[in-house]
């Protein structure tokens, strides 16, 4: 079985993010890091090979995105993945989800995985759908924020939270499944492993490699535009007291919930 | 003249879910403003009273496919792609939750059609849709609009207020679909199994919420007790569930649930933005924490700096002796 693993390089959670008023887009000023989303993929993985069940022949870390993201694959394969394919044109700048998930598709389908595997959403952008946009392009099923899943005879049992509790779903392979972070512990990469990651095998390729067209990627093939970029809305800070007397502290916030008809 | 088209999900006793509701009042509405009109699609068995009824909520059409499954995303792709394409469609809405966002990617991928999600307000522009939605962690809104159709709209939960809008019934259209094969890759074993700590925390009017400031997993009673009080349900943050004290179905924010009871009373909550977007538009909300630099008094309602193991206790008994009078 070949998994390919989706990963995305993010800023940082350190890092103060903004939109660039010019752009429109998201400054990628500052620190880079690997979608912390997307390390629960790469070891649910991991988990797949360790577990004996099927044998997997290959883990691929996928990305697209700009030259700097080269990093976030070496992260990937420092977590675990054998190699790594990097989806980069100057053409793809400025995709939305609809482009993306194209793009995507596009480069995964070089590799015919069995399996895609990604994290539940992106650090940055916060889409929960790159999964299912990807998958219907694949022509395969899929499953988002799975938190619990098995393989065996060429099929998944994955279960997760849906809007009327857990849901079990069986699947056939080849599948694409977004985890969610409650899958599992993503483990730390040894200093081996991190000193040996940019010697395993990381493949460069642009739009035309593998196929796409032109004009369904970046701005101008995106079906969606940036409008404007607003604050928003200010909320009136309510009042604060210090605690002082309980007694009478806890006065004051019945009177308070009462006048709300909250005690009702 | 653009006609908006809703997915509406039920469950097993074929109960509609209130942010499917939602989305069928927020199309027509906004169909009001397209010049166009609200339709609904709904698989499964659904019965045809139900389905003609969500006419209440301005739908005018109902498109109904039995031999669909309900639960599953991708054969309901097939169908809203087959009635979007065939009835000249111009958005597809989706109210909040899980199967709104996959059924609204397969969409995307299937029409090439641009897609918004986490919408928290859409508004008409010139006889077309923009979606509004926070990014950033809620620091900033943007403007989408779409540049051709189909376009695709994903609510945030609880975007969009139910409104009984509409009068009388709802025309109702049985649709036969091939389900793509693809489609049929997937079956559903168990749905909605609620299981031993699965509290269901979106429904309640009430939430006590608990965060690190509880100090450890036992004082989780302080907040049960208090929340016991109040009629409520207790919820945690990311902090607490991944510390083991309280079950991930209670988990808030932004790989938790979002929620907007009526009252949502922080404890121990510091109100990091990973949480806030979970609860913020609670109707009222009420934060006790001893750290008097916490976030969350910023946007709360009333705020209380001081120590909540002396002000849980006597604020339970306070409240259980005042309904008890």
């Amino acid at each position: 079985m070949k998994i390919c693993c989706l990963v995305k390089e993010v800023p940082d959670a350190a890092v103060q993010k903004r939109l660039d008023p010019g752009t429109k887009r998201l400054d990628r000023g500052g620190e880079r890091n690997l979608n912390p989303f997307d390390t629960h993929g790469i070891e649910a993985a991991m988990q797949i090979r360790e577990g004996g069940e099927v044998e997997v022949t290959e883990i691929v870390a996928v990305t697209m995105g700009p030259e700097t993201a080269a990093r976030a694959l070496h992260k990937a394969v420092a977590l675990g993945a054998d190699r790594s394919v990097h989806l980069t044109d100057d053409a793809l700048a400025g995709s939305d989800v609809c482009a993306t998930g194209y793009a995507l598709a596009k480069v995964l389908e070089s590799e015919s995985p069995d399996l895609v595997l990604l994290g539940q959403q992106s650090d940055d952008g916060e889409c929960y759908v790159v999964g299912a946009v990807v998958a219907d392009h694949l022509k395969m099923p899929s499953l988002t924020q799975v938190i619990q899943m098995d393989v065996s005879d060429g099929k998944l049992r994955c279960e997760r939270q849906a809007e009327y509790g857990y849901d079990t779903v069986e699947i056939a392979l080849p599948a694409v499944i977004s985890v969610g972070d409650a899958i599992n512990e993503p483990r730390y990469p040894s200093l081996k492993a991190i000193m040996g990651a940019k010697k395993k095998p990381l493949d460069t390729k642009s739009t035309g490699d593998v196929g796409i067209e032109a004009d369904r990627v970046g701005a101008d093939g995106s079906q969606t535009q940036v409008l404007g970029i607003n604050p928003p809305p200010e909320k009136q800070a309510g009042e604060v007291i210090e605690d002082e007397d309980t007694n009478e502290t806890v006065e004051k916030i019945v009177a308070w919930l009462d006048e709300r008809k909250l005690l009702a | 003249m653009s006609d908006i088209l809703v997915y509406a999900l039920h469950n097993d006793e074929g109960e509609f879910n209130k942010n499917s509701l939602g989305a069928i009042s927020e199309a027509a509405r906004l169909a009001s403003g397209t010049g166009g009109k609200a339709s609904v699609v709904v698989v499964g068995e659904v019965a045809d009273d139900a389905a003609a009824g969500l006419g209440k909520y301005g739908a005018a059409k109902v498109y109904r496919c039995k031999a669909a499954p309900e639960g599953l995303a991708q054969p309901i792709v097939d169908v809203m792609a087959k009635v979007i394409t065939d009835n000249g469609i111009g958005y597809a809405l989706f109210g909040g939750g899980l199967l709104g966002f996959e059924i609204g990617a397969g969409l995307t991928a299937r029409l090439n059609a641009g897609v918004t999600m986490e919408v928290t307000a859409v508004r008409v522009d010139g006889g077309k849709l923009i979606a509004e939605r926070p990014v950033l962690q809620d620091s900033a809104i943007v403007d989408v609009g779409y540049v051709s159709e189909p376009g695709i709209i994903i609510g945030r939960l609880n975007a969009f207020d139910i409104e009984e809008s509409g009068s009388g019934d709802a025309e109702v259209e049985d649709v036969e679909v091939e389900l793509s094969e693809w489609s049929t890759k997937a079956t559903m074993v168990t749905r909605g199994e609620a299981r031993g700590e699965d509290i269901n925390i979106e429904d309640a009017e009430i939430l006590v919420g608990g965060g690190r400031g509880l100090g450890e997993k036992d004082n989780f009673s302080l907040a049960e007790d208090l929340a016991k009080s109040l009629g409520g349900a207790v919820a945690a943050t990311r902090a607490v569930v991944d510390a083991g004290w309280y079950p991930y179905s209670t988990q808030i924010g932004q790989t938790g649930k979002t929620v907007a009871p009526k009252l949502y009373l922080a404890v121990g909550v510091s109100g990091a933005i990973q949480h806030k977007v979970g609860m913020q538009s609670s109707e009222n909300i009420l934060a006790i924490n001893k750290d008097q630099n916490a976030p969350i008094f910023e946007f709360c309602d009333l705020g209380v700096v001081g120590d909540l193991h002396k002000i849980m206790p006597k604020l339970t008994e306070a409240i259980n002796a005042k309904k008890g009078s």
